[in-house]
Parts: structure tokens; sequence; C-alpha cells
């Protein structure tokens, strides 16, 4: 048996093929079910604001996290709790922070659109679209000056493409050849829009213009994902500098968990063939059970495993209490 | 005949759908306005009626649209610009202060532009430090730009049928929790100039000055007072620039106490100017100093019990009168 390990020094110990792609799975799952739980909250009224679903995008998130180490960087969307996830957060204080719970990641001060971890490397999630591109490649000059081989992935969705800054960094990341890798996350609609009717020209092309290193792929595909992610990891570790990797992929619910009534801008034959053809979980469930690594109950028990585990992360972040009032004036300067 | 009520969000549309029945050259740019009508819904209906060239969706590329709205302008056109929340106004900074703002002056009065950025204030949404501000004092502080503020349907559609009508570039900040808020409109044509406070409420002991989001508050505010004695007058200004400082003062020398209150930070902010504004101008009448209440100096947190701490509420402002006042 082949075995897989993770490049960081920080990273997961050795694991063998099997047991990476098993990881691989109940993540995802962790993922799909961390967000119905989120879409459960709001729906009755017990989550305030507003949360934006990931689900349908899982193999993005995971099959890239699964290529970087504990102290390697990211940076998030108001799309954000799948790559909080996948980059180690834990579910009971994802469900904390999404409640304005003190317990939370923030102090319950950022919300479902701000979650940020020291611990996992995460440097926030961020509800400005592309407002994160500068962060993600300020974090990559530092770890190649200050002499690590961390890398740092900048996710955004393909809204942020508008953004000119997204240009002026991409530029600069080239330049002094950083190790960062912009993940363009496209999911075809910017909020209510096709991409297409806000896009020239090539994604891709934008990236080639600056010569980074650029790639596409079927963000549905977990193993795919991963690949590619691994080796421009490696890449960027060796100095060989940035990199962009376009993964298409697919939001399965509205812009927003408010957003219920979407035949004016895609339909309900689009979102069934994702849903039924191109799930991340099915595809790859199904090829676990085609290699003979694991059988059906034994993916059952998976996710009944991860669905108590998500009830019970939901229960601890309801009876979580509030941050005291004087929290408030709190955290305003360093 | 009954008076006919519109919602805030119902009588910006109609403002704009008037303005573009109007004056062919009117024309809306945003994020989603087309078909989506904004997030808010606040345009739904306009594409059916004047097509997608005239109420055009962009990429998210705010400062891109907004200088394309100002060459627009000083081109013959009389775009209206939409910026869905007033957070991402950041982004459109130097097309607002130092294109927008100084065209007209820097060219000797040769350029001209009439354009309307239409954007959102307010806290208590649960949406957040980024999707929560309240910026308009940014733009007041800058010669060349116009500010309005409506608090009410009526203003709202008033306010930006002349927005839509200035020569000069107007940013126009709707409070995002009052899109619903109902009020009377009529249904014949009128607009509001700008630079003309209002009463919202005649009083005799104190004068609560407030904007946008707020003049509810303060309404609220005056209501609890009235029960305990205090006659508060209620003032609206509705501009913060062009402003109608003589209705501040008259008010003030008036009553002789004033509470200003404001969404946006007090620090440097609307509530420092309008009482610097108000103390110059009624010194020698006030009997007490005047009170600033501004959102709290932190960014908006996002957890409920937090976030209601960091604006002025009914009760707060009630609190703040009595003091005021001499009633402790
Ligand atoms: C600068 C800025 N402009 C507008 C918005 C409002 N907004 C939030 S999400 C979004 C669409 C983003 O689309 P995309 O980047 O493709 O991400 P997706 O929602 O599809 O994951 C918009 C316009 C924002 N948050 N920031």
């Amino acid at each position: 048996m082949t075995t897989a390990t993770t490049n960081s020094e920080a990273g997961r110990e050795v694991s063998t093929e099997k047991e990476k792609w098993l990881r691989v799975y109940r993540q995802m799952v962790s993922i799909r079910l961390f967000e119905e739980q989120v879409n459960e909250l709001y729906t009755r009224a017990l989550m305030p604001g507003l949360a934006h679903l990931y689900s349908g995008e899982e193999a993005v998130a995971v099959g890239i996290c699964e290529a970087l180490g504990r102290d390697d960087y990211i940076t998030s969307t108001h799309r954000g709790h799948g790559h909080c996830l996948a980059k180690g957060a834990s579910p009971d204080r994802m469900f904390a922070e999404l409640l304005g719970k003190e317990a939370g990641y923030c102090r319950g001060k950022g919300g479902s659109m701000h979650i940020a971890d020291p611990a996992t490397g995460n440097l926030g999630a961020n509800a400005i679209v592309g407002g994160s591109v500068g962060i993600a490649t300020g974090a990559a000059f530092a770890a190649k000056r200050q002499g690590t081989d961390r890398v740092a992935v900048c996710f955004f969705g393909e809204g942020a493409l508008g953004q000119g800054s997204l240009y002026e960094v991409m530029n600069l990341a080239q330049l002094w050849k950083l190790p960062v890798i912009y993940v363009c996350e496209n999911n075809l609609y910017n909020e209510y829009t096709h991409y297409t009717e806000t896009t020239a020209g090539t994604i891709l092309g934008r990236a080639i213009a600056f010569g980074l290193e650029a790639a596409s792929v079927d963000g549905q595909d977990v193993r795919a994902v991963n690949e590619i992610a691994s080796r421009l990891v490696r890449r960027a570790r060796a100095g060989g500098g940035p990199a962009f990797l376009q993964a298409d992929t697919y939001r399965y619910s509205g812009h927003h968990v408010g957003d219920i009534n979407r035949e004016y801008y895609r339909s309900k034959q689009e979102e069934q063939h994702w849903k039924s053809d191109r799930d991340p979980i099915k595809l790859h469930s199904k090829w676990l059970l085609d290699r003979a690594y694991t059988d059906a109950a034994s993916l059952e028990r998976i996710t009944s495993e991860v669905r108590s585990e998500m009830e019970s992360a939901v229960k601890f972040a309801i009876a979580a209490p509030y941050p005291s009032v004087e929290e408030v004036e709190k955290h305003v300067y360093a | 005949m009954p008076e006919r009520e519109l919602t805030f969000a119902q009588a910006v549309r109609e403002a704009l759908a008037e303005e573009m029945r109007r004056d062919s050259h009117v024309c809306i740019f945003g994020e989603d306005v087309a078909e989506a009508g904004t997030p808010f819904k606040v345009l739904s209906g306009l594409v059916e009626e004047f097509g997608g060239d005239r109420v055009v969706d962009t990429p998210i590329s705010e400062a891109g649209f907004t200088g394309v709205a100002v060459g627009a302008a000083m081109t013959g056109m009389r775009p209206v610009v939409d910026i869905m929340f007033g957070d991402f106004l950041t982004l459109t900074m130097d097309q607002m202060v130092n294109q927008a703002a100084k065209v007209h002056y820097m060219s000797g009065g040769h350029w001209k532009v009439p354009m309307v950025m239409r954007t959102t204030l307010g806290a208590t949404r649960r949406s957040a430090a980024q999707h929560s501000q309240s910026l308009h004092a940014w733009f007041s502080h800058v010669p060349g730009l116009k500010v309005v503020l409506p608090s009410t349907p009526y203003d709202a559609k008033g306010l930006l049928k002349t927005a839509i009508r200035d020569e000069n570039p107007v940013v126009f900040f709707e409070d995002k929790m009052m899109y619903k808020l109902k009020g009377p409109v009529p249904e014949e044509e009128y607009t509001i100039p700008l630079g003309v406070a209002e009463v919202k409420r005649e009083g005799d002991d104190i004068t609560i000055v407030a904007t946008s989001s707020m003049v509810q508050v303060g309404l609220g505010a005056a209501t609890l007072l009235e029960k305990e004695g205090i006659s508060a007058e209620v003032i609206d200004p509705r501009t913060t620039w062009p402003l109608d400082d003589k209705t501040l003062i008259e008010s003030a020398k008036k009553t002789s106490r004033v509470i200003v209150l404001d969404e946006g930070y007090g620090r440097y902010g609307v509530t420092a100017e309008l009482a610097a504004v108000i103390a110059e101008g009624a010194f020698y009448d006030l009997d007490a100093p005047v009170k600033r209440m501004g959102a709290m100096h932190v960014p908006i947190p996002f957890s409920p019990p937090l976030e209601d701490v960091t604006v002025a509420t009914e009760e707060t402002v009630f609190e703040a009168a009595r003091q005021l006042c001499g009633k402790t």
C-alpha cells in the first residue's frame, strides 16, 4: 500500500492512502452536515444575521486543505464555513461563533463571516469580496522573509475577479516570488448574476498575464483538487512562486440562507443536475467503494457519527453564554 | 380620501422611476440592481420598465463602476450608482473624493459631475463589522460633495428626486433597517430642497437633533419624555451638507438644551460638527453643554447583546434628556 505524506513539517502524520481518502470523505461530510445544521438554526430563528452555505463546494476546501499543514495560512470568505472546518476548526466553537457566543472563535464578535483561528493558520474569513487578497499575499511575504516554508492559500469566489486589488497583489506576488496560491472558487454566480455577465475574457488569462502558474480543476473531484493543490504547494514551498487555481464548482443553496426563490437567475434543473450527477461526496464515495477501501455500511457509520458530533456541537453552542457586555469595548486596539 | 402610504423602499423606487421617465439620461449602475433588484429588493421592477441599458448590472467592481459613473456624468449622463452596503464605500473613495468632488472646482467650473451615489447605513441587523457601518461623516467632510440622509418615505422620495436633478455629486444614505417603514407619500409630484431641515415634532424644553435611522429613535424618546412632563423638539437636518444651521440654532435658542443624535461615530463625526455649529450659534442661550450621542467607538460586533449597546436607543436618549433637563 502506498503512503502519502503532507508536505509541511507541522503536517499530519504519515497515513496510508486509504486512511487519507477516508479522512477526506469524513471531512466533506462534516462540512455538509455542519451546513445542514446552520440552515436548521436559521430556519428555527435561532441564528442571528445571515449565513452563506458552502454545500456543494466541499471538495475544493477539503482537497486543498488536505495538501496544507496546520501552520500554513488560509484566508476565507463570506462563504467560509467549509474553509475553516477543512483547515481544522472544531464545529462546537464554530457554531458558538455563529450564535454570537463567548465560546466562539472570535468571542462572538465576528459571526459567520469572520471566523479566524491562529491555531489552524486561519487569518480570517472576510465579508468584503476580495477583501483578503492583500492579507494572504502579505502572509506569504512574511513566511518567505522569515525563512519558513509556509504557504498561504487565498480562497475567493469568482466574484472577487471584479476587484482591482486582486490584480495589484498578483503582480506583487509574482515580482517577489511569494508562496501564495490564489484559489478562485467558480460556483458560477456572483450573488444573483451569472459570472459570464460580469467576467470578460478568461479567468485563467488574468493570472497568466502576470506570469503566475495557472491551472483549472474540476472542483467536484476531491482527488483531482488535492493532486493539483499538492503540486502547487510543493512548488510554492520550493520557491517557485505564486499560483492561481480555478476550481469549477457549484453552490447548492441560495446565495444566503434567505435566498429561496432562485428561478429568476438559475433553473431547478441546473441545481438538480449538480446535486445528482456532480455531488463531490457521492462521487468520492463511489470511488472509495469501487476501490474496496470501504463498504456502504462503514460510510453510513461515518455519516451518523458526524451527524451526532454536529448535533452535540449545536447543543453546546445553544447552551453557551453570550459574552458579557463589557466585552464590547475590548480588542479595539491590541 | 385616505393618504397613500408607501414603504421607504417603495418611495425610493418611485423616485427613481419618475426621474428615469422624466429624463432619459438617468441610469443606474450597481451589483445585482437589474433582475435581482438589489438584495434589499429596493429596485425591483425597474429593469422591466427601463431595460438593461439603463438599469445596468455591474461586476463587483465598486471603484471601477463609480469611476465610470463620474466620467459618464461629466459627459451628459445622470448616473445613480448603487453601493449595496455603506461599508463598501471605502472602495470608491478615490473616485468620490479625488475625482467627483473636485472636478468642477479644478476645471475652473468647466466640468460638472451630476451623479448620485445611493448607499446604506445602520447597525443592529446582526451583520457584523463589515456590513453595519454609518460612514456619512466621511463624505460630509469633503468640499464638493453633498450628503443626504432621509428619515421617512416622504423625505426619501422628495430628496432623491432633487438629488438626481442636482448638478453635483450627491451621496444618498438609506438606513437599511428602515426599508419596510411605512409613511404617507402623496401621488402627486413633489421635491424637497437640499439644505432644509424639518421640525419633526415641536417642543419647548429640549431639542433633539437626529439624522436618518436616529430620527425615529428621537421621536420615540420624545414620546417617553412627554410622559415625564418634558417637551422635546425633534429636528431632522435631512442633509449634512448643505446644512440648515439656522433651523438648528433657532431651536437651540428656544429650548436651551440640545442632544445631537446620529448613528455614525461621534468622534470627529456628524454629532461633533452639529454640536459645534449649535454651540457657536446659540452659546449664550444654552443652559447645558450640547450632548452628543453617536455609535460607540468600536467596530460593530456580531453578538446581539454586544451590538445592541453600540447604538443609541429610545431609552438611552430618554435618560440623557432627563439628565440634561436636571431630572435625575
Ligand atoms: C466589496 C464588496 N462588494 C459587494 C459585496 C456584496 N456581496 C457579498 S457576496 C457577493 C457575491 C460574491 O460572489 P463570489 O465572489 O462569486 O462568491 P460566492 O458568493 O459565489 O461564493 C456580493 C456582491 C461585498 N460583500 N463586498
